[in-house]
């Protein structure tokens, strides 16, 4: 476990702000404590100072997981968001996706998100923008890339995707031996 | 009495020759299967299982055991022997029975690089024949080797071809040419030997080319420099040479529990550097933002020119009722956006959830 170099930060940051944009800040900078990100095993974990003190205690080799793990660096050194971050990314998010009850199933067996299961979308949500997919009851599902721009949605037909999936609740399920 | 003894003796004698004899016959219902070469014998006949439990156990088994090893002696007598020094011997047939070896079977040897070359290119080798006519010597000499047909070594003069430096022994060059062609033999024999050991080949260093490029002869100097017992500590630099690049360091990282209003500090540095790059004005979002603006224009044009329905006027999606107004979308929170066929509830849903949002 060591702090992450400035690249790291760098490139983890780019990727969380594309989700919830200045509001990293509030994951750095809370009242409540003082928490840190720190990496392990490739994967970046965050925590509170308290917990990361605590953790110092268990080797290396031994240490599985600390805090909440928010994704993991590829070998091509991009970071890679978990859906384990959805708890501290969904309050914050700036742009939203709300699913149809019927499509919500077909989001957490891992597929894009069509227009015909969109509830409804953000305004002035761009393409290519990440968004927070949450279900008509306003359950965070998880994190998607908007394919279109809310102007192109209201357009298109029916069976093209307007959401791509990248990370959904389901994920607890599909890859428990894997998720940390 | 004593022709009668010496009959008496002959009959007895006669009588202890047929015990004899039975004695190494063995009646068998079923003929032994031999494998002399082996010195083997299988005795397929049937165990009378009474006998087996009658009879003393061992004494059967040592019974059985004595014919069929007399049936087995038997059979070898019936090959052709011979003396050797006071001794009879015979030779062993071929062996029949096939037994497995001790050792597992030696592997192929692993094709060398050329023979993976030729297999995928369909190369097949020629046999070529090997005596060849030499003109010179009228006569039939090897291919190759010693004594060859139309040896080269052997020429007492060789023409200096036009392209050639006048001055060059043309001898010495033949004789080098020969050297590096059997070092490179040598070279890819061993690289042969160490793939199919799956040995990692070490580096060959710098080979010789006609014109060595700038980088290769930069990395062979700075790894000359370091071959020293000290790794090129106490070694000498040229007067204006450059250290070398990219070369020593180590990666370093921040302490695991460290200073955490620092490393928080950083963070909150590295955001604001990263919002201050992004561009003011949003291109995309300002198209976006007009082509609303417009067709909400529109619409209401629309309505005024009807003039008719006021009472739905107030669920138009402007955001008149918020007080807001303004031109542009403003940056409040999430703005929901319908979509799908709910009718007249979905203005007030939507209303709803906007202000929900509005908190975050």
């Amino acid at each position: 476990m060591r702090p992450l170099t400035d690249e790291e930060t760098k490139t983890m940051f780019e990727k969380l702000s594309k989700y919830i944009g200045e509001n990293i800040k509030l994951l750095v900078d809370r009242p409540d404590g003082s928490y840190c990100f720190r990496l392990h095993n490739d994967r970046v974990y965050y925590m509170s100072e308290k917990i990361l003190k605590l953790a110092t205690h268990i080797s290396r080799d031994k240490l599985v997981s600390v805090g909440t793990c928010f994704g993991k660096f590829t070998k091509t050194i991009k970071f890679r968001l978990h859906i384990t971050a959805l708890d501290f990314l969904a309050p914050y998010a700036k742009f939203k996706v709300w699913l149809k009850p019927g499509s919500e199933q077909s989001f957490l067996y891992g597929n894009h998100v069509l227009k015909s299961g969109l509830g409804r979308i953000t305004e002035n949500t761009m393409q290519y923008q990440g968004v927070v997919v949450y279900s008509l009851t306003d359950v965070p599902l998880g994190f998607g890339v908007a394919a279109k721009c809310t102007q192109e949605c209201r357009q298109v037909d029916p069976m093209s995707i307007v959401v791509f999936h990248q990370a959904d609740v389901g994920e607890f399920i599909r890859n428990e031996d894997t998720l940390t | 009495m004593a022709a009668c003894s010496v009959e008496e003796l002959l009959a007895k004698a006669e009588q202890d020759e047929a015990e004899k004899l039975k004695s190494i016959t063995v009646k068998k219902e079923l003929d032994l299967e031999f494998d002399i070469g082996n010195l083997l014998a299988s005795d397929k006949n049937r165990l009378e299982s009474r006998d087996f439990r009658e009879q003393k156990k061992e004494d059967f088994l040592r019974s059985l055991a004595r014919d069929n090893t007399q049936l087995l002696i038997n059979e070898i007598w019936k090959q052709p022997t011979e003396r050797v020094d006071e001794a009879i011997v015979t030779k062993l047939p071929d062996t029949v029975t096939p037994l497995p070896r001790e050792k597992p079977p030696p592997k192929p040897r692993p094709p060398t690089k050329w023979e993976e070359f030729a297999r995928l290119k369909g190369i097949q080798n020629k046999k070529n024949t090997n005596l060849v006519w030499d003109e010179n010597a009228k006569d039939w000499r090897r291919r190759w080797g010693y004594k060859r047909a139309k040896d080269d070594t052997k020429e007492w003069l060789i023409e200096v071809p036009v392209t050639a430096d006048p001055n060059e022994d043309q001898f010495a060059k033949r004789a080098t040419a020969k050297k590096e062609r059997v070092a490179k033999n040598e070279f890819n024999r061993l690289k042969n030997i160490a793939r199919a050991q799956k040995v990692k080949l070490p580096g060959v260093g710098l080979t010789p080319v006609a014109q060595q490029c700038k980088e290769d002869l930069v990395r062979a100097v700075s790894v000359a420099r370091t071959s020293t017992a000290s790794v090129g500590r106490f070694q000498d630099r040229l007067p204006k040479e450059k250290p070398p690049k990219n070369t020593g360091k180590k990666r370093k990282f921040e302490p695991l529990i460290g200073n955490f209003s620092t490393e928080k500090q950083k963070q909150l540095d590295l955001l604001n550097l990263m919002n201050g790059k992004k561009p003011k004005l949003d291109i995309n979002k300002a198209v976006d933002n007009q082509i609303r603006e417009e067709k909400r224009e529109e619409a209401a044009a629309r309505y005024k020119k009807g003039a008719g329905k006021k009472g739905r006027r107030g669920n138009m999606p402007g955001k008149g009722g918020k007080g807001k107004g303004g031109q542009t979308g403003k940056s409040g929170g999430g703005k929901g956006s319908k979509f799908g066929g709910q009718g007249g509830k979905s203005g007030g849903q939507g209303g709803k959830r906007r202000g929900k949002l509005g908190k975050h």
